[in-house]
């Protein structure tokens, strides 16, 4: 990998990607021959909006390759809640540790922040931006379960505000994919990400409902659509009915359709999905620890 | 002399910058920074015609000549302009403007929640591209009225 910091998928080529999916997958085999990989190794964690997944597969990840973490902890008990800018407290904690993973409301954060950073810098997500690590171990589950290649996958809900989708779509494009964007018209992929796509060479289809294309997706990745990006309930309820999915809806899809979804989910995926062959999110969620294991393997120098 | 150059005195030293877009001459001393308060002499002339653009502004400045990094930056709200250095009332230099690669700390990002409009240490920075600029930090494009997004 070309840079020290990983701040957007739009960074990761083919090789990069294949080089850290390759890697966690002989993690995930073996954990335990990985555990003093990078003893006393310290991970600086700033997040600045919640989290579960992310922030606990980071902590569990450093801490199976032997190292730790050291914490910000919520952003009232810190000196941000003081006025400390975010390029000061990148500043103070990169001194604490070896790398460091960055959430933040705003976007254009981590990239900000990694030029303040003299430690690795990773964006564990930056507002409406991009979440590259997310990237990494959805692809990771594409390739277990439907292959990378060759793919026709469905990305459905929130694109406009969805930062996993935003990095997902850029990252499809290293590979042979036909994508689709399922959503309502006021959430459709934002203009900088369409620019990304074009430029690329990739084609992409547009639908509003599910139903047209539901027939013919290897993977389909549901995405939540929060209440705030609507004037008043009435509308966010009439738009988010549209895109939740249950067992019947998915009478219609491929008998080895995939569905994920970043987590957490609200109701957009009914509780009945858990049950069929589909449902793939919690096994995404769990591979978060080998891919991000091989990712701070990689960026604190495995190689070396 | 034509009439259009009668409209505003010549000037002895300094930087003749024609062929502005009309109406743009405010946002062209606002990118260079220059709004009188440090004392130099400046002329403009507003929607004067052109056989050029129909109509166009013109500003001078005495005593001081911009540089191509200067005057780069003034692309992006006037493609067209000419910049002639004048020295002993000659022009000495005439150029066109260049589009520059990036900007930086001219222009504001337009989305409100970019970390260039918290208070945070840093200047905002756009990469031009042939019809707009992008924030190198949220990513946002700005294509239209880029000149309402000048903060300095």
């Amino acid at each position: 990998m070309d840079a020290d910091h990983i701040t957007s998928a739009k960074q990761l080529s083919r090789g990069d990607i294949e080089t850290i999916l390759d890697r966690a997958g002989v993690m995930a085999d073996d954990p335990a021959a990985f555990a003093d990989r990078h003893e006393d190794a310290l991970l600086g964690v700033m997040f600045f909006e919640p989290s579960t997944r992310t922030k606990m597969s980071f902590a569990a990840a450093i801490k199976r390759l032997g190292g730790d973490i050291v914490d910000m902890g919520p952003v009232e008990y810190s000196s941000v809640e003081k006025g400390e800018s975010l390029a000061d407290t990148v500043r103070v904690v990169g001194g604490y540790a070896d790398a460091l993973v960055l959430r933040h409301p705003s976007e254009g954060s981590a990239r900000m922040a990694s030029e303040f950073a003299d430690v690795p810098l990773i964006n564990a997500g930056d507002g409406a931006g991009q979440h590259p690590t997310q990237t990494l171990l959805d692809l990771y589950t594409i390739r277990e379960n439907a292959g990378l290649d060759d793919l026709t996958i469905g990305i459905m809900g929130d694109l406009k505000y969805g930062r996993t989708v935003h990095s997902l779509a850029h990252a499809l494009t290293n590979f042979d994919t036909r994508q689709h964007f399922i959503s309502p018209e006021s959430l459709r992929l934002p203009e900088n990400v369409r620019y990304d796509l074009d430029q690329r060479g990739t084609t992409i289809t547009e639908h509003e409902r599910l139903d047209d294309i539901l027939p013919e997706l290897d993977v389909l990745y549901v995405t939540r659509i929060q209440k705030e990006r609507f004037p008043d309930e009435g509308e966010y309820r009439a738009v988010a009915g549209q895109y939740r999915i249950d067992a019947d809806t998915l009478a219609d899809a491929r008998e080895d359709l995939t569905v994920m979804h970043p987590l957490p989910r609200v109701d957009e995926i009914a509780h009945d999905v858990d049950e069929t062959d589909h449902a793939t999110y919690f096994e995404q969620a769990h591979n978060g620890v080998p891919v991000r294991m091989a990712l701070l393997d990689v960026l604190l120098g495995g190689d070396r | 002399m034509t009439d259009t150059e009668l409209r505003v005195n010549k000037i002895e030293n300094g930087t003749v910058i024609d062929h502005i877009t009309g109406g743009q001459a405010l946002k062209v001393l606002a990118i260079l920074d220059i709004d009188g308060t440090a004392g130099e002499v400046v002329s403009i002339g507003m929607n004067v015609p052109s056989d050029r653009l129909g109509k166009k502004d013109i500003v001078k400045v005495e005593g001081r000549e911009l540089s191509q990094s200067e005057v780069d930056v003034l692309s992006l709200v006037a493609s067209a302009a000419t910049i002639n250095i004048v020295r002993g009332y000659k022009v000495v230099e005439k150029h066109r403007v260049e589009r520059p690669e990036t900007v930086r700390g001219i222009l504001g990002c337009p989305n409100p929640n970019c970390i260039t409009n918290a208070q945070e240490p840093v200047d905002s920075r756009f990469d031009v591209f042939e019809d707009g600029v992008r924030c190198r930090y949220c990513e946002t494009i700005l294509r239209d009225d880029i000149a309402e997004y000048i903060i300095t």
